[in-house]
């Protein structure tokens, strides 16, 4: 019999060298326990609904009838439907021709990209032109499509932070680019060193690679860390020195968990430098629905905003947006709603402020709960998260713990989280899908389970990880778990 | 340092293959009408016409096609569950669409339907397209084999992601095709190998033609690795015999190729002779099991008689690939985390319509009949119209949404279009444009023999603005010919 036509050898090797440990090794495993009947905790990915997170109320009332429109002529709509939803749903109706079953212009409906601009110029104070607004399904697709808008081929180098959110690195190694790192500094609060920085960029010259973009997750993912105004200055300036364009992830920028850095975006200090910089540097920040306090994950919603970008690469970009037609509309509508909530006097806008500041209000109580909790642990240390929706505690695993988890095959923090897993159900992502300095072991868990377990959790983790440490620390002791 | 430099992303940096790619179908003509309905806006009687009416892309619902009842009521309950439960709800939907959303609801762990779901979309949902496909082709489908995303569009993309490692691998297309295939293909670094579909037997796809193609390919050094079939065709409409069918099984099985099989139209068929056979049926009813053939067959929620379009929603359904292969496929779909919940229910629902007995059951099958006979009407009146025009004429669309007319064009309009260099098509859709309104995409768009010419119109527009564009069409052509007649 002929061999098949596409089996693992005859693979593209870039899907091979892709690796998204979010959904990986510990995820499955997690997900077979879960059907032998577990009861399993997943803390792998930032997905507040799958955790008890409630949807806000006004959204889900304004996208439900732009998908029944009969609804809006019905005499009883009133019983169900507050009026100010019902005439957001007959707005972003009217801005469709055809509603939401129609394919969209192939960079989102006009009329929300408008409210995006409008929503920047609010929070930046300057304008923003909607035609450089391009909504997408999820932040995701958009990262993908600047990127290989980007990557020409293995000689093009992307500056990426470790540890980093793993789209990155999956898609780099996806369009056959280079990934160069920039490792973050943990004993500083995650911070960023500029003397470290270049000499990757440098490292990275040498082997000829041309360093074409540089990453930036702000707050950060899995750190959490917020940079301050000076650090984004100082990334504008290198990124302006040494010819780079800068990706800006900002999808986080309404989880923020303490007061002495607020979000500021790149582009806002970009412009705040002035010429030539302002002119100059390019910049594509990018944002989501799925995130801040809306968590609305399963809708796809996303944009990207190009900044200093000639007109004839925004027209390619457009012409590649345009093969896949148009994001989806229910999605665009969520990225609408999101930049452009009730406002004071509007008949939800109460419980819509009610519904978002307890999410927000937990979010940072439970940051500082599990901050806390890991910090409580033997051989753990945990920096605060300050942002988004992560915590990233470091293991100190001991020689023989490492010992074993080789005997097993797995990379120590594999092994570490697999027994994890195992003993508690609590599912984690090990820190080698982010990336990490050689031989330091983290994991990333999300702050997202439910306020009331987070003592159960955090108290099941320190059971677990106390007598791992003092088993695997007992020289006197059989190590086996 | 600085600004003596070249910014990093411009023209002449960005990836050569996004400049490689082209998708006519939202390209040069349509910016033009975009232009043209803008002026319209502030100084509507600039032009010869009242609207710009967009016959150039397969969006039913921007053409005044309605969305089926049914599906939007149960789509409305699953965004907003917290209604489910009181009791004005009755008031406002169909007691099954309620009963639907709550059995829907009841597959998504928590009702979160803002959750991101298992990378190949929610088991529930999988189980019950799975059960779809079982019905429609009385052939065992698994539930592990279907992958939801967003719109079939991002399914074909995984899949030459996957075949494609260098230009030195081919996949064989139908000319005319849907240009998604070949901007995919540039996108993805592949060569595009053209089979051609045979205009005089109603484009009818000849083994013998594929087999000279894949040969020939071969013979300079391309590893062709797949074949697409798009069936109803697109532009092309027509539907494939069984027999053809199965010729092309046994060709991709000789031929050791991965069968893409483009099943977006399935439920668009207008003619009493032909059916709808899926590849999977024709395979699994010729003893072709999973170690004979690959095949990946797509469907969307965006054509049809739903005609849903913006909600992104489609599936892929692989069979006859390895354990090792399956993992990647897998991987690619997790790193994006999941296809839109909303598209994916979309999805289910499409593939389980309303049965017999269902209180909505009348009421949909109505609305179902109405737009798939008026689809059928439209698809006559508008190739009877173009076989009426001189030097035109016009394969009948037995499905699909589209007519490919060709055009015999007078040696005059050939050698204007060459002096404002123009293909000759595109020459003709501009004219038809500023002339009238009317959108098509030019044939070159889609590949067809050369020195032949086409346009690609759908045959969307209400009913009840037919009789005026094909009035407005004669007009135009006559004038046209009339002025470079020889």
């Amino acid at each position: 019999m002929s061999p098949k036509p596409l089996d693992y050898e005859s693979l593209n090797e870039n899907v091979k060298k892709v690796a998204y440990a979010v959904r990986g090794e510990l995820y499955l495993r997690a997900s077979e326990l879960q059907k032998e009947g577990k009861k399993i905790i997943f803390t792998n990915v930032g997905n507040p609904h799958a955790l008890g997170q409630k949807p806000l109320t006004f959204p889900r009332q304004v996208v439900a009838l732009c998908q029944a429109p009969f609804l809006l002529d019905d005499p009883n709509v009133g019983l169900l439907f507050p009026a100010d939803a019902i005439a957001r749903a007959k707005h972003y109706l009217s801005m469709t021709s055809g509603g939401l079953g129609a394919y969209s212009d192939s960079r989102g409906l006009p009329g929300i990209r408008k409210e995006v601009a409008a929503f920047i110029e609010r929070r930046d104070g300057y304008p923003s032109d909607p035609e450089l607004i391009f909504l997408t399904d999820g932040a995701s697709k958009g990262v993908m499509q600047i990127l290989n808008t980007i990557i020409r081929n293995e000689k093009d180098g992307i500056l990426v932070p470790v540890p980093q959110y793993p789209l990155y690195s999956a898609t780099i190694s996806l369009y056959g680019g280079s990934l160069v790192p920039y490792y973050l500094e943990e004993e500083a609060n995650w911070g960023l060193d500029f003397h470290n920085i270049r000499q990757s960029v440098a490292a990275a010259r040498s082997k000829g690679i041309t360093v074409r973009a540089m990453v930036i997750i702000n707050p950060g993912n899995p750190t959490g860390q917020c940079l301050s105004e000076a650090n984004i200055r100082e990334l504008l300036k290198f990124c302006f020195q040494e010819n780079l364009v800068l990706l800006a992830d900002e999808v986080y920028q309404q989880n923020i968990y303490q007061d002495e850095r607020p979000f500021i975006s790149a582009r806002k200090i970009l412009f705040d430098m002035g010429p030539p910089i302002s002119k100059e540097v390019q910049i594509v920040s990018f944002h989501t629905v799925s995130k801040g306090y809306w968590g609305e994950c399963g809708q796809r919603g996303g944009y990207f905003e190009m900044t200093n970008l000639p007109p004839q690469t925004v027209d390619e970009i457009y012409k590649v947006a345009s093969v896949s037609l148009s994001p989806n509309v229910p999605g665009q509508i969520f990225l609408g709603l999101m930049v452009n909530p009730p406002k004071p006097g509007d008949i939800s806008y109460l419980k819509f402020v009610v519904e978002s500041k307890a999410v927000l209000e937990s979010l940072r109580r439970r940051a500082h709960i599990m901050t806390d909790g890991f910090n409580s642990c033997r051989n753990v240390v945990c920096n605060f998260t300050e942002g988004a929706m992560y915590s990233f505690p470091q293991i100190c695993l001991p020689p023989k713990a490492i010992e074993d988890a080789k005997k097993a095959g797995k990379a120590p923090d594999v092994f570490y989280c697999l027994k994890l897993l195992e003993a508690t159900g609590i599912s984690t992502v090990p820190g080698s899908g982010f990336g990490q300095k050689e031989g330091v072991f983290h994991l990333r868990t999300t702050i997202l389970p439910a306020e009331e377990e987070m003592p159960a959790i955090m108290a099941s983790f320190k059971k677990f990880n106390d007598e791992f440490m003092e088993q695997y620390e007992d020289y006197r002791g059989y190590s086996r778990m | 340092m600085g600004s003596t430099q070249s910014p990093p992303v411009t023209f002449n940096s960005i990836n050569p293959k996004v400049l490689k790619c082209e998708y006519a179908v939202r390209g040069e003509i349509v910016s033009h009408a975009q232009r043209l309905q803008q002026e319209l806006q502030t100084k509507p009687d600039c032009y010869p016409f009242d609207e710009i009416l967009y016959c150039n892309i397969g969006n039913p619902q921007s053409l005044g096609q309605l969305p089926v009842t049914f599906f939007r009521e149960v789509l409305a309950l699953c965004d907003h569950p917290s209604i489910l439960d009181k009791s004005e709800t009755h008031a406002l939907f169909s007691s099954d669409a309620i009963a639907r959303a709550r059995q829907i609801l009841d597959l998504i762990p928590g009702r979160a339907t803002g959750a991101y779901s298992h990378s190949q979309g929610i088991k529930g949902l999988r189980d019950a397209i799975a059960a779809g496909i079982t019905a429609r082709d009385g052939f065992p489908a698994n539930a592990d084999d279907i992958f939801l995303t967003d719109g079939a569009s991002p399914a074909v993309h995984m899949m030459m992601q996957l075949l494609i490692r260098s230009e030195k691998d081919g996949i064989l297309c139908p000319i005319p095709q849907y240009p998604l295939y070949s901007a995919s293909i540039a996108l993805h670094g592949g060569s595009l190998v053209p089979y051609y579909l045979d205009e005089a037997a109603g484009w009818g796809l000849e083994v013998s033609e594929v087999k000279k193609q894949l040969e020939d390919a071969r013979s300079k050094g391309i590893a062709v690795r797949a074949i697409v079939v798009i069936n109803p065709g697109n532009p092309t409409g027509q539907v494939l015999a069984e027999g053809n069918q199965r010729e092309i099984v046994e060709f991709c099985k000789k031929e050791s190729l991965v069968l893409l099989a483009d099943e977006v139209y399935q439920e668009n068929i207008y003619v009493e002779n032909k059916k709808f056979n899926s590849f999977k049926k024709i395979a699994r009813s010729m003893g072709c099991g999973e170690k004979d053939l690959s095949l990946v067959s797509f469907q969307s929620v965006s054509k049809g008689y739903y005609g849903e379009c913006g909600k992104r929603g489609g599936y892929m359904e692989v069979t006859g690939f390895g354990a090792d292969v399956r993992e990647q496929i897998y991987k690619l779909a997790s790193v994006n985390l999941c296809s839109n919940i909303s598209g994916q229910i979309l999805a289910s629902l499409v593939m389980n319509p309303p049965k017999v007995g269902y209180e909505s059951y009348e009421s949909f099958t109505a609305e179902k009949n109405g737009i798939l006979s008026s689809l059928a009407r439209r698809a006559k009146a508008l190739e009877d119209a173009f076989n009426s025009l001189e030097g035109v004429t016009c394969n009948k669309a037995e499905g699909a949404m589209y007519l490919f007319p060709r055009l015999h064009l007078p040696r005059k309009a050939i050698e204007a279009a060459k002096a404002v260099n123009a293909a000759p098509d595109a020459f003709y859709a501009r004219r038809l444009l500023d002339a009238t309104g009317i959108v098509v995409v030019p044939g070159s768009g889609f590949g067809q023999v050369p020195g032949t010419w086409h346009f690609r119109c759908t045959i969307l527009p209400q009913e009840n603005k037919i009789p005026a564009i094909i009035t407005r069409l004669k007009a135009f052509h006559e004038s046209f010919m009339g002025e470079f007649c020889d």
